[in-house]
């Protein structure tokens, strides 16, 4: 027996060698990829979030413009506004916005040397509504009515579908990155394993006549882009998570991201990633696999 | 037989091997050796005709039932063809591994192997440190290591000196007898002759001459 080779314990080695010069750039190339898909993710589950946040604020209230009619001051009608909406089911608070506010909003427009003084200003009430079950615009505005006040329910609603078809189309431009990045991942892969089955031609030829079945020679292919692409979804998805995390500690909703609140949560997202990177390129390594066997045989 | 649009180099073949028989293959460099082993081996199709193989028409067998076809058949290539990132021993395992058997099955079968083609202190060796007399045991031990029904051989001495040239040849003749059907090409008359084997010759690719023992099956 060779003094430098122990029979009893020899393992079967890899049918393809171990290393391979271009599995650098491949790793690469995807991990680049699943990073890309992995940011798309936590961007779009962020902006999700963000949709979802403003949309709830805004069913969460509603504002009432008062118009002063017949003797009354403006801030009298506004406070019988508020008193009246404070009796209504469905409305956790109404509160009549003080003078200087209503001028506060309008002083980007107007200025401040305005004669607001002369000028008719409507007042405006906020109403909390009650999150389980909120009174609805019409419900407001039957109570004004009775109350005899002069006023224009806003329920925000215009507002409200206008963010969630933003949200809805961030969603869908997510999910067509993700989708469009999965699909180069898998042409990266495929180009792949075509060379790297040109490369071992020899290899597949001599497993070949040596009586190896198809799906032999497939999983060899199969298995090695798997894994390293699994490997470049670990380096993807750390770094991504990595760029998460920083926006989060830099200020989450409220500094550095406001419009993309990252929370802990979200980075969650990316532990799928490696192991749908491994089946996206088992996929596509076994069809360009099974292609040139079927063209070779 | 022919390649592409190229003139056929194999003409009007006609004859059958018995099971268990032991034939040298001779003929000139070009006279066709090498693809009359390819289409035994089934690593070409015949322009036309038919090839039979353990009694089934091999253009009939489904792609899925070819690999267990080929495992019934050892090949020691002219080129040797191994593979060069893997160990002597690795390489010798290889049909076996591919078969499906368990590494427990048939360590001790490959060491025992490797040993009698005098490799034994080289089971660690990746091809490229090997001379060419080793490359060529190796081989040899690769295509008999499953015990295959049938042996093709493609000058499998060629690059071995006069000893080890008649250890082979001992070798093929103990497997022969264990009932594997043996067919070598050889351009070596030294070897054929003192084999005393019945011979096909090849000749511009027709068969001209047959030895004792060759089923004749001319059209």
């Amino acid at each position: 027996m060779s003094e430098l080779f122990d029979v009893r314990r020899w393992k079967p080695a890899p049918l393809l060698p171990r290393k391979d010069p271009r599995d650098g750039a491949l790793v690469f190339v995807v991990a680049v990829l699943c990073f890309l898909a992995c940011l798309t993710a936590i961007g779009a589950l962020a902006a999700d979030r963000a949709a979802r946040g403003w949309t709830s604020q805004l069913t969460g209230s509603a504002t009432v413009v008062v118009r002063a009619s017949g003797g009354e001051t403006p801030d009298t009608a506004a406070g019988r506004a508020a008193e009246a909406l404070a009796g209504v089911k469905g409305v956790t608070e109404a509160r009549a916005l003080e003078k200087e506010r209503a001028e506060a909003l309008l002083e980007p427009w107007l200025g401040r040397e305005a004669l607001l003084d002369d000028l008719p200003i409507p007042r405006l009430v906020t109403v909390d509504l009650d999150p389980k079950a909120p009174a609805t615009a019409v419900t407001l505005d039957r109570a004004l009515k009775a109350a005899g006040i002069d006023a224009t329910v806003d329920d925000h609603s215009l507002w409200i579908g206008d963010i969630e078809r933003g949200a809805g189309i961030a969603r869908w431009a997510a999910l067509g990155v993700y989708l469009l990045i999965a699909a180069a991942t898998a042409a990266v892969i495929g180009f792949a394993t075509r060379a790297a089955m040109a490369a071992h031609r020899e290899t597949i030829e001599v497993l070949h006549l040596s009586g190896a079945q198809a799906k032999f020679v497939v999983s060899l292919f199969q298995t090695r882009f798997a894994r390293a692409a699994a490997l470049a979804g670990l380096f993807g998805a750390g770094g991504a998570a990595t760029i998460g995390a920083l926006a989060r500690l830099a200020g989450g909703g409220k500094g550095l991201t406001p419009v993309l609140p990252v929370a802990w949560l979200d980075l969650l997202a990316v532990l799928p990633t490696p192991l749908l990177a491994a089946l996206v390129a088992a996929i596509a390594a076994r069809i360009a696999a099974r292609g040139l066997i079927g063209e070779m045989a | 037989m022919r390649y592409g649009r190229a003139p056929e180099v194999l003409k009007d073949i006609n004859f059958a091997l018995a099971a268990g028989s032991f034939h040298f293959l001779t003929g000139a460099s070009g006279a066709g050796k090498s693809s009359l082993l390819k289409l035994i081996y089934l690593a070409e199709r015949p322009s036309r005709g038919v090839i039979e193989l353990f009694g089934r028409d091999v253009e009939a067998v489904h792609p899925a039932d070819r690999p267990f076809l080929r495992r019934r058949i050892g090949v020691v290539f002219q080129e040797f063809r191994l593979l060069e990132h893997l160990s002597a021993f690795d390489n010798v395992a290889l049909p076996l591994r591919i078969a499906g058997a368990r590494p427990d099955s048939y360590r001790a079968d490959v060491a025992e192997l490797l040993a009698w083609v005098g490799l034994k202190d080289r089971m660690h060796a990746l091809p490229p440190t090997l001379s060419g007399g080793e490359k060529q045991r190796l081989a040899i031990a690769r295509a008999v290591v499953n015990r295959p029904d049938i042996l093709l051989a493609d000058e499998p001495t060629g690059n071995v000196d006069d000893a080890h040239a008649i250890r082979i040849l001992k070798l093929f003749v103990e497997l022969n007898r264990l009932g594997t059907t043996v067919l070598i090409a050889s351009h070596d008359e030294d070897l054929v002759a003192r084999s005393g084997q019945p011979v096909l010759h090849l000749d511009k690719g027709r068969l001209r001459t047959f030895g004792r023992g060759v089923g004749e099956r001319l059209g």
